[in-house]
């Protein structure tokens, strides 16, 4: 009946990344199944309002950070180690890049995240590319 | 009561009063406000020693304007705008005990047509109340740097610009009122309640809006609309408790427990409708007020009349078709004259118009899945949810759809 057509991907001037900063209750909760389902429930439908409003450039989902391992550059080279590159409770869960008029916008559509109590969405714009 | 608690009280009640009465005289919001917060450290730091002034409103009055004085003269200034102050200045300081209210001035000034309008409702959040920039800025999902700034513009540009600190006259009065109505009720923040689901942007500040709307009935008493929209605040605020159960969750109207509605906040509100109609020229906030005034006889045991309310609601969509009244309107006609014909109302409005309008989304699945089209009821809730700001609604609207889902099996 109604219908939801995507738009076609209007430019506008402005990028922004919304980075998702999940605390380690949310990380934990990817391992139950039911919660698991829970979380897409109210994410894809917002994923889905995003690519509707014709505003999402890309983005991803990131694996819990236990996963993750960082190269380090020091004065005498490379250090590798185990584990995200800092020392926080938070960590970067998963991002969007959207195409926005204003930074405004940009955080309409962040506080929309469904989101746990804890986490945190870290709005930047994105540069500019150079010529 | 110490010095401090004095302070906070003086500030608190005429803190306003205080800042148009300084901000009137020069036109400039900001030095009025740095002059102001001067004069409250100086209290700070004498009262408690020398004891509180007999008169401390006017006390600060005189410490402020003396600032006033003093930074125009380390900036030579000598314009027209200073020497009235310094003028006045003598005036209070034999008066001393009552100077004019001019907060009437600076509300119009605040909601000025050469004043963006996104900005009307912080720069009366913050020049009439005292609020900081930071709290206006969460209330708004702004960034708080970004809302100083804006609020410095604001106020750069009375200055500059000289927007004249008056009551418009009675030719302009009725489009000039409308602005300074439209920033108070922006600050109410409060969603289309009436539509099953619908969330609020923001958190919003409701009390602060009230307060304003009953300052401006004190300084207005003879314009209908602004009794209006103070009965609309405070019937919204009646039921303010009811609208989120024991664990948080959102409560839509139909189910909400009509005995925790404020009889105390409806009353208030009842006699401000009271006060508007005897006028006998009805407007915007009158209607929305009189609908929520037919919502709220369920307090008194009497059935909701949804064919009333939907006639008000066709009133009000006349004199202001908005998206959100429209949305309101399809809400009534739907429990009136059933699913079939609110759905078709509804297709009036352009489908580019409410692509990102949660209110719409959520109202569309509950009338699609009453007409039994559980694919496009699915489809609309999951809209509504991925559009929701709020936890509590999108729970909500979660629940909605598995009831859907559950009667197609």
């Amino acid at each position: 009946m109604q219908g939801r057509d995507n738009r076609a991907q209007e430019t506008h001037d402005m990028q922004y990344s919304l980075l998702f900063q999940l605390t380690p209750a949310e990380y934990k909760r990817r391992e139950n199944p039911e919660e698991y389902a829970a979380f897409y429930a109210a994410f894809m439908p917002y994923f889905q309002a995003v690519k509707d409003a014709g505003i999402f450039v890309t983005g991803a989902g990131l694996a819990e950070p236990e996963t993750a391992t960082t190269i380090r550059w020091t004065e005498t080279g490379t250090e590798v180690q185990d584990g995200p590159f800092a020392d926080t409770k938070e960590q970067l869960g998963g991002f969007f890049v959207i195409d926005v008029p204003d930074l405004d916008t940009a955080m309409e559509w962040a506080s929309r995240y469904p989101a746990q109590p804890g986490g945190g969405c870290e709005i930047r714009p994105v540069l500019p590319p150079r010529n | 009561m110490d010095a401090s608690q004095t302070v906070d009280r003086v500030a608190r009640n005429a803190y306003g009063r205080l800042i148009a009465y300084l901000a009137a005289r020069t036109g400039d919001v900001a030095a009025a406000e740095d002059s102001l917060a001067a004069a409250f450290l100086s209290a700070l730091q004498t009262w408690p020693v020398a004891g509180v002034p007999e008169r401390p409103e006017a006390w600060l009055l005189t410490t402020a304007r003396r600032r006033q004085i003093d930074a125009a003269r380390r900036q030579q200034v000598q314009t027209e705008a200073m020497r009235r102050v310094y003028e006045s200045t003598v005036q209070v300081a034999e008066e001393q005990d009552s100077f004019p209210d001019e907060r009437l001035k600076l509300l119009f000034t605040c909601a000025h047509p050469a004043i963006d309008e996104a900005v009307r409702t912080p720069l009366m959040l913050q020049a009439v109340l005292g609020l900081d920039a930071g709290r206006i800025a969460n209330a708004f999902i702004t960034k708080p740097g970004t809302m100083g700034q804006r609020l410095s513009r604001a106020k750069f540009k009375i200055r500059e610009a000289k927007i004249s600190f008056e009551i418009p006259s009675s030719r302009e009065l009725a489009g000039r009122l409308t602005a300074v109505l439209s920033a108070i009720y922006a600050a109410y923040g409060t969603g289309w309640n009436d539509v099953e689901g619908a969330d609020a942007r923001g958190p919003g500040l409701a009390e602060e809006a009230i307060e304003l709307g009953e300052m401006l009935v004190l300084l207005m008493p003879s314009e209908p609309e602004v009794h209006g929209l103070l009965a609309l605040m405070l019937y919204c605020q009646a039921r303010r408790s009811a609208r989120r159960g024991f664990r948080g969750e959102y409560v839509p109207l139909a189910e909400q427990d009509p005995g925790l509605w404020s009889l105390e906040m409806i009353d208030r509100a009842e006699a401000a409708l009271a006060a508007a109609a005897s006028f006998g020229r009805i407007g915007r906030f009158q209607l929305e007020a009189a609908i929520q005034s037919a919502h709220c006889q369920r307090r008194f045991g009497q059935p909701t009349d949804w064919d009333a309310i939907a006639g008000l609601y066709f009133g009000l969509v006349r004199i202001c078709p908005t998206l959100g009244a429209i949305t309101a309107t399809a809400a009534a006609l739907g429990e009136a004259r059933g699913a079939l014909v609110a759905w078709e109302y509804l297709q009036q409005i352009p489908p580019d118009a409410v692509r990102s309008y949660q209110p719409y989304w959520a109202l569309l699945g509950h009338l699609l899945a009453r007409l039994g089209l559980v694919e496009d009821a699915r489809e609309a809730y999951s809209t509504a949810i991925g559009l929701s700001h709020d936890s509590a609604c999108r729970s909500f609207l979660q629940g909605r759809l598995e009831l859907v889902s559950g009667s197609s099996a």
